[in-house]
């Protein structure tokens, strides 16, 4: 997507900008059939996209529960959220956790499960339906399925730890593991990135191999001057769109911990979801300036990681 | 010949020989190490899943016990009619499928209609009309989530399936690329043949795209259902009413009853039968589940 959106803004510069009066009878017949077909998203955007963005942007500067009309506060919730809201901070911590940790682990734990699958295996199919299973599992039930195994008494990963002489650990009755436990279930949906990126190796010219073991390139070599550089654009993708997704993690957190112990995974979304859903009266406009605030930190990652990508993706055909 | 160099020779040959045997070894014990590597990932995959599928099937007291165990002690396949009764599973069971199926037809509809404008229509702003849609596929959700909200509350829509129906007849920008992309690889002829016989344009896509581009409306219809059926946050805000449940609610429901903490036997049934229709469908469209994952991840 994000090649396609690179692609899609060059074609762009390219087309000179054609004006309704300019085009011949037939063009403008054939322009009216276009945006005939594209009148439902067209519609769409403004009030599922467009409307929403401005609007909660508008709410951010007041103090709304619904029942009553708005009141205008101006920077009043920004600036209770950032001097007068520990919670703001300790979420945002949480996440960032959250976010580190769950996207290394996609992208490094994906890249290794791609690499061990693309060594000419045997049964391939069977071990990738294997690794992919549990992410299509509804997270209501993955849920339910992982506060037993991550039960601090007769959990199954405790008892996996004791196999190896490991003491057992408290998991979710204990704030330094808490976070912890939700990074290791997020292993659950590695088989996702797995899957895309053994179709991005399983692209990759044999011939290029070749050519590198001719001039004496190891294992270890091959990856990193031929595997690794041509798979840049796939993980560069994928590290943005696992960002943007981490950011706003939700609804296993929700249902497994409710944010304890003592506040430890309360995360953002968490944290901006009982304001808005669970306080009474519900505070929409503090909400509101909450989700703001998370837009521009996730806008700020994408663009850093947009603007350095030219110097780390590597795209084919390009000098 | 002397004789040093004939034994200079055995040696040579010999060290030969054991390399040669080093590198099968080698070679064999690195298949064997990728083999043991797979079969540990699997395990760590499935056991959580196992052993949902097992402890459904156990009686209460086997289920808390340490070190656990795998195989029901007694095969109790009253769990499952305990936990219909506790929830109730056919009423969760229609509500979910009034809305699955209602925004697939949605999803499918609008996504290959607009798509189908992109694709083979040119008209001014087209190119960064479609940048725009790209783009509204990062807008973050937390941000639209409050004001859609107050706008179906303010048309009376909050406790009704309409709010997570109705979006879906508008193009999901992500169904729309999918296909925008397959309808660009159908040849420029066929439609023109089409053209020169007279049909219209809606004929065209009628009876001569929407055949062609099957493969992409599978790929799409099961993100759809994957979408409505797993949804959580959605049902959460909208359908308060009990009556109104769906599976995820109901099982979140019934996960948190006060009173139903500790039957850990009931839950699992529970998730089983919410699991197992995603599991049947995952295994008869394995290909296009894939697809869809691919898609996802390679866009362009």
């Amino acid at each position: 997507m994000a090649t396609a959106f690179g692609s899609q803004l060059r074609a762009l510069r390219g087309t000179r900008r054609e004006r309704w009066r300019d085009l011949s009878p037939m063009r403008k017949r054939e322009a009216r059939f276009g945006l005939l077909f594209i009148t439902p998203w067209i519609i769409g955007v403004l009030l599922f996209n467009l409307f929403p963005f401005v609007a909660s942007f508008a709410l951010s500067f007041t103090r709304y529960n619904v029942v009553e009309a708005p009141i205008w506060v101006g920077l009043r919730n920004y600036n209770n959220i950032l001097t007068d809201d520990p919670l703001f901070w300790k979420s945002l911590g949480n996440t960032s956790v959250y976010v580190f940790g769950s996207v290394a682990i996609r992208i490094i734990l994906g890249f290794a499960l791609a690499l061990l699958l693309n060594a000419r295996v045997r049964l391939l199919g069977l071990w990738r339906t294997l690794f992919y299973v549990p992410s299509v599992v509804p997270i209501v039930a993955l849920s339910i399925v992982w506060l037993y195994v991550l039960n601090a008494r007769a959990g199954l990963l405790n008892w996996f730890l004791t196999l190896f002489g490991l003491p057992r650990v408290r998991w979710f009755a204990d704030p330094d593991y808490a976070m912890l436990a939700f990074l290791i279930m997020s292993t659950t949906w590695v088989g996702v990135t797995m899957v895309i990126f053994l179709a991005g190796l399983q692209g990759i010219p044999e011939e290029y191999y070749d050519a590198a073991k001719i001039d004496g390139a190891g294992w270890g070599q091959r990856l990193r001057r031929v595997t690794i550089p041509l798979m840049t654009p796939t993980i560069y993708l994928n590290v943005l769109i696992n960002i943007i997704a981490a950011f706003q993690v939700f609804t296993q957190i929700f249902i497994m911990t409710g944010g304890g112990p003592r506040d430890a995974t309360r995360t953002y979304v968490l944290h901006l979801f009982d304001h808005a859903f669970q306080f009474l009266p519900p505070e929409m406009g503090y909400s509101s300036a909450l989700a703001w605030i998370l837009f521009m930190i996730i806008f700020a990652f994408t663009a850093v990681i947009v603007a350095t990508s030219r110097r780390w993706v590597f795209y084919q055909g390009q000098e | 010949m002397t004789t040093v160099d004939m034994d200079r020779q055995r040696y040579i040959v010999a060290a030969a020989r054991r390399s040669e045997r080093e590198q099968r070894l080698v070679k064999l014990l690195s298949r064997v190490a990728l083999y043991g590597l797979l079969i540990a990932v699997s395990l760590w995959y499935m056991a959580p899943l196992f052993w949902m599928f097992m402890s459904s099937f156990m009686p209460l007291e086997q289920v808390g016990i340490f070190p656990p165990e795998w195989i029901p002690r007694r095969w109790q396949f009253h769990n499952y009619t305990d936990a219909l009764d506790f929830w109730d599973f056919g009423n969760s069971l229609k509500n979910t499928l009034f809305i699955t199926i209602l925004s697939l037809i949605g999803d499918i509809a609008s996504s290959t209609i607009v798509a189908y404008g992109f694709a083979r229509f040119r008209f001014p702003f087209r190119d960064a009309l479609f940048l725009i849609l790209l783009a509204t596929l990062m807008l973050p959700f937390a941000v639209r989530l409050i004001p859609v909200y107050i706008a179906y509350n303010e048309i009376g829509w909050v406790n009704t399936f309409w709010p997570l129906i109705a979006p879906n007849y508008f193009g999901s920008a992500f169904y729309i690329f999918i296909c925008r992309q397959f309808f660009l690889g159908i040849p420029q002829d066929l439609l023109d043949a089409a053209k020169i016989d007279g049909a219209s344009e809606f004929r065209i896509f009628m009876q001569v795209i929407a055949p062609l581009a099957k493969p992409a409306i599978v790929v799409i219809a099961i993100l759809s259902f994957q979408n409505s059926w797993n949804d959580f946050l959605g049902p959460l805000i909208y359908l308060q009413d009990a009556k109104l449940h769906t599976l995820a609610i109901g099982l979140y429901k019934f996960q948190s009853l006060p009173g139903q903490g500790g039957q850990y036997h009931l839950q699992m049934a529970a998730s089983v039968m919410m699991v197992l229709p995603v599991l049947i469908v995952f295994f008869m469209f394995q290909k296009q589940f894939i697809q869809g994952a691919n898609l996802s991840g390679m866009k362009g």
